[in-house]
């Protein structure tokens, strides 16, 4: 089989093994010498299971040819982030901490996937423990991005964003914390959807900060985001918090159309704070959703300009307390010493890199006695002021428009010394997250380099629907998405 | 301790003990500064008026939900124990932690 299955979506693929134009195993195997050929130029790729997706490519043309009704991903190839457990097959998190790890269970996500007759093909880099916004602390090197290999894809799930913009799969899963699905979309020129807190179960999703991990789906087109979506999304009694409400029909809500949607436009993030490049792409953006019916409506979020701070002291408090399981008794790596102590201290010193570490002293510190108070609570208050200037947001709007990130993809290395310059870059995405809102990431256009640019909507609790309704017709108006690297 | 001065090398090497993690003596000035400068940036919140404001610990609600307490099977034994880098008479093995 050719190149022409590369840039088909995974719907386009689905229906192709449905109706036995190709088997699922020419298909995979089609994609699986292709990731063999390119994999290793884009460092994308930890892992690939070449038997594991042949073995199940062949049960779904099994089930095809004794007449069985195929699931909603038959055949299609997808990769999945090296943080989300995967049964007998390496799940390293990007950390030496786990190098070698295999776990002895699938992650909720994959199981749905393998439900939807899905193939997993292979696990993708990730920042270490999904703690950057580059990709570069993953412990195996960095993965690239396709448009500028001299450029990050963006983090944490950057393996899993280039791996989808590099046409290796089409449809991949990452992780979102503080903008870990949406940032690397933005930088690969892909559509990431960071699900609502409790709408995809967390089981089997290696903890950062629990009270903000999601796990989420990343493709070149939303109508391909939002069936990867209805697949993963719902209730499953093994993650307490994973909510028990009905998943709306998300293919559906492609087809709607936005007119008389509410789009509320935060002025301040289009200002001083972001590239002159990302801002004009956003606003015209904004002018192409009012063409398609939508009202615009200035909103103002007085208080998300502190979300770094208050991030970056709760995602990194909950990380101090999530990581200290990888202590070298049950699993991974394990120094040796004389005493439980020691073999533990030496054991995290040898297997985190430097940005696990900072993060995890600088959690330790904020929870430690005499700084809770003013580190820890007061964030933990100021994340109120900014869930409440949200709730009045949404009062005027449906949906909340700014940029994904205030500039495209910079150049590997050039932030890599200076942890403060990395954690700006996620002020767009930070605030969606505190808050505890949906939001999509979506291609707006290009830099006059050649890097794509992203435009993020965020949505209420639950409200996915709305993301994907207004982003599938602002792709059927605009080409964007429709570009690919040389 | 500088009034620009938010961390100690000190205050470090305590966070590290307290994170089990070994931070050699040579490294413990670059962690330093650069929690220094994190922290001064987060500095910013000392000038946000909260009084009266609740923390958000959780951005969703969620009730605990209930579920039926049913027996069910759990990982195998010797799957789970095949990931452990030490393992004795069926458990995980470590260092001695008690005197005999």
């Amino acid at each position: 089989m050719s190149d022409e299955t590369r840039w088909q979506d995974a719907r386009a693929l689905r229906d192709r093994v449905v109706g036995g134009e190709v088997s699922a195993e020419d298909l995979v195997g089609s994609f699986l010498d292709r990731i063999e050929r390119e994999g290793e130029r884009l460092g994308a790729l930890l892992h690939v299971d070449r038997d594991g997706a042949l073995a199940q490519a062949r049960r779904v043309d099994g089930r095809r040819a004794a007449g069985e009704v195929l699931g909603p991903l038959a055949g299609v190839p997808v990769a999945v982030k090296d943080n989300l457990c995967t049964r007998g097959v390496p799940t390293t998190c990007g950390s030496r901490i786990l190098e070698g790890y295999r776990p002895p269970y699938d992650a909720h996500v994959v199981e749905r996937l393998r439900e939807a007759d899905a193939v997993v093909v292979a696990k993708t880099n990730l920042d270490e423990l999904a703690m950057g916004s580059s990709n570069e602390s993953s412990a195996f090197g960095p993965a690239k991005n396709p448009w500028s290999l001299d450029r990050v894809p963006g983090g944490s799930s950057g393996g899993s964003a280039a791996a989808v913009a590099a046409g290796l799969t089409p449809v991949a899963l990452g992780s979102d914390t503080g903008g870990s699905v949406r940032q690397p979309a933005s930088f690969c020129g892909v559509t990431a959807i960071k699900p609502t807190y409790g709408r995809v179960s967390r089981w089997g999703l290696v903890a950062f900060a629990s009270s903000l991990d999601q796990v989420g789906p990343i493709a070149r087109s939303v109508r391909d985001a939002a069936s990867v979506l209805g697949v993963i999304a719902g209730r499953d009694e093994r993650d307490a918090t994973s909510a028990d409400r009905p998943v709306d029909d998300y293919a559906a809500a492609c087809e709607r159309g936005p007119a008389g949607m509410r789009v509320g436009v935060v002025r301040e993030a289009l200002g001083a704070g972001a590239d002159p490049e990302v801002i004009a792409a956003v606003g015209a953006s904004i002018e192409a959703l009012r063409a398609l019916g939508c009202e615009v409506v200035d909103v103002d979020l007085p208080h998300a300009k502190h979300a770094v701070s208050v991030y970056y002291l709760v995602a990194n408090a909950e990380a101090s307390s999530n990581l200290a399981r990888l202590d070298g008794v049950r699993y991974g790596l394990r120094v040796d010493a004389e005493d439980v102590e020691t073999m533990t201290a030496r054991t995290r010193a040898r297997g985190f890199g430097p940005e696990v570490k900072r993060r995890i002293m600088l959690g330790t510190y904020a929870l430690s006695a005499g700084y809770y108070d003013a580190f820890y609570l007061k964030a933990q208050k100021v994340r109120t002021l900014i869930r409440s200037d949200y709730d009045r947001a949404f009062e005027r709007c449906d949906l909340v428009l700014t940029p994904t990130s205030p500039t495209a993809a910079f150049a590997l290395g050039e932030r890599v010394d200076d942890p403060l310059s990395m954690y700006l870059a996620d002020v767009f995405t930070l605030p969606p997250s505190l808050a505890g809102l949906c939001a999509i990431s979506t291609p707006c256009g290009f830099t006059r380099a050649g890097l794509p640019i992203g435009l993020q909507l965020a949505a209420p609790p639950f409200e996915e629907a709305r993301l994907v309704r207004a982003a599938a017709a602002y792709q059927d108006a605009t080409a964007w998405h429709e570009r690919h690297p040389a | 301790m500088s009034a620009r001065t938010r961390i100690s090398v000190e205050e470090v090497r305590h966070v590290a003990r307290l994170a089990r993690i070994e931070i050699a003596e040579g490294e413990l000035e670059g962690y330093r500064a650069q929690l220094d400068a994190i922290l001064g940036y987060m500095a910013e919140l000392d000038r946000i008026d909260v009084a009266g404001v609740e923390p958000t610990y959780h951005a969703v609600a969620i009730r605990a939900p209930l579920r039926d307490d049913r027996v069910r099977p759990s990982l195998p034994r010797d799957e789970v124990l095949a990931a452990a880098p030490q393992v004795e008479d069926g458990g995980f093995a470590v260092p001695r932690v008690l005197d005999t």
